[in-house]
């Protein structure tokens, strides 16, 4: 019995540990993770692959937190059924745990298209350490030479530095006609394309892998991928890195409402008394979108966390929403991207484009009367958290929306009342 | 007056040498300054990293670099925990935070930890950067 349980301990476990305990020093917290060691940072495994980290690196939290917040860190355990009329979620080992205030923070797992071949020594999927290490050691122990990476979201962009990175010859394999489409048009996606190819990693788009051949020797080991169109890539490894889907499994069969992910109100609830859920399992608010939405981020997971930790404690606190937001480093190219990056064409809203193609420097901001909802910055990205501020508290920019775009756009470039506000100025 | 010396101190604070004329011509990885002037004249301020109460730097961090000491109230950022994936950029609203290019990490003002005053306050000529505590 603890009076809160917290099912999953990544981002959205840890927020919601650390908000509780703003609020309640004593009440007591159990936190069930099927990994052995939760506290580490998931995007970190491509530093893990390539290198750049080992696992004391990547933990997010010290080794002393589970402790220090007076957890019971019920680490590799699964919990595989909850009942919520009981309060209790029952784990594999046979254990019950009963809660008063029950937060499912279970994340998201990789999706994998049904393939021929994909049961094949060699294939893999890339959301956990534990993937990483497999991955890392099947490149030592068969000396891998080639990989096929399906999908070009952040996923697949990170895995296929770090495995450039290993010496490896990389094909991403893209469905959609760009890469990164999710997060950059066509411009910019052309853009980082370019990098990446010059960084030596071929890049197939508008196709998907077929089929996953076995070697000539050995049928049982990934030989290379047959494509939608019928070409051939011959390889070592494949990893699946199409994007993840929530895990509901553990909802399923009780009351608790779910669409694609778990439905949430904007104090993170669920429509069951005392059962929340936040980070990828939850549909969580998008402020750009104005509607709940999946939004698989580590940010935004640890901020879901939080709001539902304050919540389970007492005190009342909205989540204020979030949206498609992510920076990216890989390739050296530094991007970040937030919101409505790539909108159809629509009289409503407004472009503004910088592109410099001999710095690489691509800036794009979309505006609805004259509010950020959308921003793109490709090589030149210092000032995207004030673009992002304006964006967030819905700025109207009328008055100064020539700044917006140059090169010393910054605090000093805003007006003196907003400066104010900022307290940038007194 | 946008001089520029916050700049400048702040970079010789961070360097290894701590000496002016090293600090901007030989020394590898090549020190940065932590505070930004910002001229848009007649204004004219240096920005660096407001200590927020509630900072989103810290809540958006990936790797635990950034973190809030619950003492001090500073924000602290551990190079090397620091994956570099510029997520503290892109949420940070003063825009306090640099890229290290070359460490491929950020870098960001810590006050001048262990020392009275920071480089940048301490040797602003006109006195328009002061250092003091202010309640949340």
């Amino acid at each position: 019995m603890a009076k809160y349980v917290i099912v999953g301990a990544s981002a959205a476990g840890i927020g919601a540990v650390e908000a509780i305990r703003e609020v309640d020093q004593t009440g007591s917290i159990a936190i069930i993770s099927e990994e052995p060691c939760p506290q580490y940072s998931r995007p970190m495994i491509s530093d893990f692959v390539s290198g750049k980290a080992d696992f004391h690196k990547m933990k997010c939290r010290t080794d002393e937190f589970w402790k220090e917040n007076n957890v019971e860190a019920l680490t590799g355990k699964k919990a595989i059924a909850l009942n919520i009329t009981e309060k209790t979620v029952q784990l594999e080992s046979g254990e019950k745990v009963a809660y008063e205030k029950m937060l499912l923070a279970t994340g998201g797992k990789p999706f994998v298209p049904k393939m021929e071949g994909s049961e094949k020594d060699g294939v893999f999927t890339f959301t956990t350490i534990a993937d990483a290490q497999r991955l890392a050691a099947k490149i030592d122990s068969i000396n891998a030479k080639a990989a096929v990476v399906i999908g070009a979201g952040l996923i697949g962009i990170s895995v296929t530095e770090a495995l450039m990175k290993r010496g490896l010859k990389v094909t991403m394999v893209e469905l959609q006609e760009k890469i990164l489409s999710l997060l950059l048009d066509a411009k910019a996606s052309d853009l980082v394309e370019g990098v990446v190819k010059k960084a030596g990693v071929d890049i197939v788009t508008g196709q998907s892998v077929q089929k996953i051949l076995g070697k000539p020797d050995n049928e049982g080991a990934v030989g290379g991928v047959t494509l939608t169109k019928g070409d051939q890539v011959s390889c070592d490894l494949v990893i699946v890195a199409i994007g993840v889907v929530p895990r509901t499994e553990l909802v399923a069969g009780t009351a608790v409402k779910t669409n694609r992910g778990i439905v949430v109100d904007n104090m993170m609830q669920t429509n069951v008394l005392d059962v929340y859920a936040s980070g990828d399992v939850a549909e969580a608010y998008d402020f750009i979108m104005n509607q709940n939405r999946l939004l698989p981020l580590w940010p935004l997971a640890v901020l879901e966390g939080q709001v539902a930790g304050y919540n389970m404690a007492g005190k009342k606190t909205m989540y204020m929403g979030g949206t498609n937001m992510s920076s990216l480093k890989y390739f050296g190219i530094p991007i970040v991207s937030i919101g409505l990056t790539n909108p159809k064409e629509d009289p409503a809203l407004e472009v503004l484009v910088q592109n410099d193609a001999e710095r690489n420097v691509y800036k794009k901001l979309v505006l609805k009367n004259n509010v950020i909802v959308g921003l793109t910055l490709v090589n030149c990205i210092e000032r995207a958290g004030v673009l992002f501020y304006l964006m967030k508290n819905t700025i109207n920019v009328k008055k100064f929306k020539k700044t917006l775009l140059s090169d010393d756009f910054g605090l000093a470039t805003l007006p003196v009342g907003l400066q104010r506000k900022m307290c940038v100025v007194l | 007056m946008g001089c520029g010396l916050c700049e400048v101190y702040c970079t010789v604070q961070h360097s290894k040498s701590k000496d002016i004329i090293k600090a901007y011509n030989s020394e590898y990885p090549k020190p940065i300054s932590r505070v930004k002037l910002e001229v848009n004249k007649p204004v004219s301020f240096a920005i660096q990293c407001r200590h927020c109460q509630d900072a989103p730097c810290v809540t958006a961090c990936l790797s635990g670099a950034m973190q809030k000491d619950e003492k001090t109230g500073l924000v602290t950022h551990n190079a090397e925990k620091c994956m570099g994936c510029w997520t503290c950029i892109m949420v940070c609203p003063y825009g306090a935070i640099i890229m290290d290019k070359e460490g491929k990490v950020v870098a960001k003002c810590d006050l001048c930890q262990g020392f009275d005053e920071p480089a940048c306050v301490a040797n602003c000529p006109n006195e328009a950067l002061v250092f003091r505590e202010v309640k949340p």
